[in-house]
């Protein structure tokens, strides 16, 4: 029997409504209690001090690209994994767009080996909504569900058509897989950079319209109604996504959705500036799709963050290579590496009091869990929470300590982040995964 | 201009004669190493550059238009992008002030894409190449460049970005012809979206105090532009501008019409309905000038597309100062290359340039 007691924490469980110092004690890889500190903590127990920590579920991202296979080059199972534990992630969808696309059976079965043998958090695979990932014919969903796929999803390619994709929708109730789709519509920001606004308009860069996502949303949320489906809408960005997935939610429609930490706390203002409007710059670490947006966006995503209607903060981790970065901004891949920032970055939000510390790990893990009714799956009953019973994986997190972002330490290969250099505040200081430690930083002190 | 054929024997050595003298810089200096935009210049510097041209051009008006002030200095035209009239302005200005010129056609589809565009330019530095002209159909390919060579480099048009060569030499022209532009209108027609002369020209007019018009088709006019769509930010983000759609109001008054050349691939992105229809709202016709201050000055950057957006009878017409544009352009690039190769001490200069 293998133990882990973290002691004297600030053990923050949105689930069960807790916030105050505890114990918690993982048994055999699942939490076996948490309460006040009884002196009766078990001899054999390897401890961690967690005084001045708050002690959270491990983080659930519902978005993560680890890019293997066929794309090692950017991420592997590995060092995406390493990432996430980095970033206090225990539990990471990986997004099926590999080289070849997770459509089969056999595509899934080689993610979950590779994961069996060199992840260091847990790795639920996603499958794809069309086969090959073209946008014209379904994959097999049932097969795919069979294999072990949480959801499934063309993964940065909308599907355009929306025959296919109605049906899709309607299919994937037989197996209550969410259908998750990239909110963007590909005819209308086709070409498109970075947001049109005026900053694209002083760059000479071409514009994706943040009604090329609202277009999109609007017409999945009517095609999910149509037939009585999941939607989810990954990592939103705009106001007008906001307003229809609030509408359709208190319609009662099944919607559910999920926005990155650069989408809530970085403008498209990025891309061009930085200290002064007088120069300008082409910073294509800040090129993402959907991209940067405006602060009234932000304003309607952090309410949105707050209230509910978004119950999952999810990276869109998406590494790529330093060469596919230093390129002319129109051929530069859009991508962020979110893993080991995600933590710090919304911790803005925090700071300025826009949302609270609860409310924040709520988003990161409960809420995606159960948007995707994760929680409820075999083997992993209660993800997302430290209730008795549940996976034992613990995120410790130091609210107030202080960092700054050098990519070439990541452990991600991806060192394409618009935060280099910056200083944030909110770390993570350990991770735990069935209760066995996959990440500590030096600030760990054992008992 | 006549030549004068007899007298070339005897002014063989004109060039050891005239060099230049040096420019009157504006306070504080010359502070640029590139030319990328002139988002970053001062009304000051961009004076000092239109004043500086004025003496390239009597260098160019002689019978043999040549001065050693760049002898030695090594300029290379790395276009990506076709172009005739740019490159050979280029090509002409460097070598009236004597540097060596190389063009070299670069073509994005035929390179390795990834690191090609800083590779090439490090390749050039390592030859020595003292400044890079940059053609690139792509906006922010030259502010890349300049991040990995300390050649100077100077943006020759990268995508619907920027122009400011050319912004610089429609600026020459019409202080030439009308002098101080402060307070005067200047009235852009066409697709200001796509136009790279366009933005740079907003610059340069705002820079230099005239009060500008936009006008085109709502599809052609870029997101942002009036002030009130971008609320709690800087006026500086982007140049001071009133926008019109309809050509007559825009034209009311006018001091300068500039007529930008529309890409037939407008019509078929579905930006317009037919070219025929564009003609029918946005044309530049007499009609249309009659509008105007009777003494307006009618500019286009060329290569002009008669009859669509401009009428054939007005582009060659008394207000035409089209073809002064072509030549002000060689002179205008001269006075860049020599400023930007930072050959302005004392001690380089010779004797006036008009001895």
């Amino acid at each position: 029997m293998s133990t882990l007691a973290i002691h004297n924490g600030r053990v923050i469980d949105p689930a069960l409504g807790q916030d105050g110092i505890a114990d918690v004690v993982i048994v055999d890889g699942r939490i076996a209690r948490v309460g006040p500190n009884e002196g009766d903590m078990v001899i054999e127990a390897d401890r961690i001090d967690a005084t001045g920590l708050v002690v959270a579920p491990g983080f659930v991202d519902l978005q993560v690209h680890l890019r293997e296979p066929g794309a090692e080059h950017q991420e592997t199972i590995a060092t995406g994994t390493a990432a996430a534990a980095r970033g206090g992630f225990t539990t990471v969808c990986a997004m099926p767009g590999t080289q070849p696309p997770i459509d089969s059976r056999a595509a899934v079965e080689s993610v979950l080996r590779e994961a069996e043998a060199s992840a260091s958090v847990r790795v639920l695979p996603l499958g794809t909504i069309s086969a090959n990932r073209a946008g014209e014919l379904l994959a097999p969903a049932g097969e795919l569900a069979g294999a072990g796929v949480v959801a499934l999803t063309d993964d940065g390619q909308a599907v355009a058509d929306p025959n296919l994709m109605r049906h899709a929708l309607q299919y994937s109730t037989r197996f209550g897989l969410p259908i998750a789709q990239h909110p963007e519509d590909p005819a209308l920001v086709e070409g498109g950079q970075m947001h049109e606004g005026w900053v694209a308009t002083r760059l000479g860069l071409r514009g994706r319209p943040a009604s090329g996502e609202a277009t999109m949303v609007a017409r999945d949320i009517a095609l999910a109604e149509l037939v009585g489906a999941h939607l989810h809408v990954c990592g939103i960005s705009t106001a007008g996504s906001v307003a229809l997935i609030r509408a359709a939610r208190e319609r009662g429609a099944h919607v559910t959705a999920s926005v990155t930490p650069h989408h809530l706390t970085l403008t498209h203002e990025r891309v061009a500036f930085g200290e002064s409007y007088e120069e300008i710059r082409y910073d294509s670490s800040a090129k993402v799709f959907p991209p940067l947006r405006e602060e009234a966006d932000i304003d309607a995503l952090v309410d949105a963050v707050r209230d509910g209607v978004i119950e999952a903060i999810t990276t869109n981790h998406s590494p790529v290579s330093g060469m596919e970065k230093d390129i002319e901004f129109d051929l530069a891949a859009p991508g962020i590496s979110g893993l080991e920032t995600a933590f710090g970055l919304t911790m803005r939000l925090v700071e300025e009091g826009r949302i609270t510390l609860p409310t924040l790990i709520e988003r990161l893990t409960v809420g995606p869990a159960r948007a995707w009714n994760l929680d409820r799956r075999p083997g992993f009953e209660g993800l997302g929470t430290l209730a008795p019973g549940a996976v034992g994986d613990v995120a410790l997190l130091d609210p107030t300590s202080e960092w700054i972002v050098e990519p070439e330490r990541f452990a991600s290969l991806g060192r394409n982040t618009p935060l280099a250099g910056e200083r944030l505040r909110g770390r993570v200081i350990a991770t735990v995964v069935d209760g066995v430690v996959v990440h500590e930083t030096n600030a760990v002190a054992a008992l | 201009m006549t030549i004068d054929t007899t007298s070339n024997v005897e002014v063989t050595d004109t060039t050891d004669q005239n060099t230049l003298a040096a420019p009157e810089l504006p306070e504080g200096g010359w502070r640029h190493q590139d030319l990328l935009d002139l988002d970053t210049c001062s009304r000051a510097e961009i004076e000092a550059v239109l004043t500086l041209a004025d003496r390239m051009r009597e260098i160019l008006d002689r019978r043999i238009p040549r001065v050693p002030a760049l002898r030695g200095y090594t300029i290379v035209n790395l276009f990506y992008e076709p172009s005739t009239r740019t490159r050979v302005s280029f090509e002409l200005a460097g070598k009236v002030l004597g540097a060596d010129v190389i063009s070299v056609s670069a073509d994005t589809s035929s390179v390795v894409k990834g690191e090609s565009l800083i590779d090439t330019v490090r390749t050039l530095r390592a030859m020595r190449a003292d400044a890079i002209v940059m053609r690139h159909s792509m906006a922010g390919a030259p502010y890349l460049a300049s991040q990995h060579t300390d050649a100077s480099i100077i943006n020759a048009g990268d995508g619907s970005h920027a122009h400011p060569t050319q912004a610089l030499l429609d600026l020459y022209t019409m202080r030439r012809a009308v002098g101080d532009l402060t307070g005067k209108k200047v009235v852009m027609v066409g697709d200001i979206s796509h136009s790279r002369v366009a933005r740079s020209g907003l610059w340069g007019l705002a820079a230099m105090g005239a009060n500008v018009v936009v006008c085109g088709p709502p599809t052609l006019l870029p997101f942002g532009l009036r002030a009130s769509d971008r609320p709690g930010h800087a006026e500086s983000a982007l140049p001071p501008v009133s926008i019109e759609t309809e050509i007559d109001k825009a034209i009311e008054g006018a001091d300068v019409v500039i007529a930008l050349r529309l890409q037939s691939e407008r019509q078929e992105g579905g930006l317009l309905p037919s070219l025929h229809e564009y003609a029918a709202h946005y044309q530049v016709t007499a009609e249309r000038l009659a509008r105007a201050n009777p003494d307006h000055l009618l500019m286009h950057p060329g290569p002009k597309n008669e009859g669509i957006e401009i009428a054939s009878d007005v582009a060659s017409g008394s207000h035409s100062i089209i073809e002064d544009q072509v030549t002000n352009g060689v002179a205008v690039r001269m006075a860049l290359l020599y400023l930007l190769s930072g050959r302005v001490e004392p001690e380089e200069v010779v004797a006036e340039a008009s001895s």
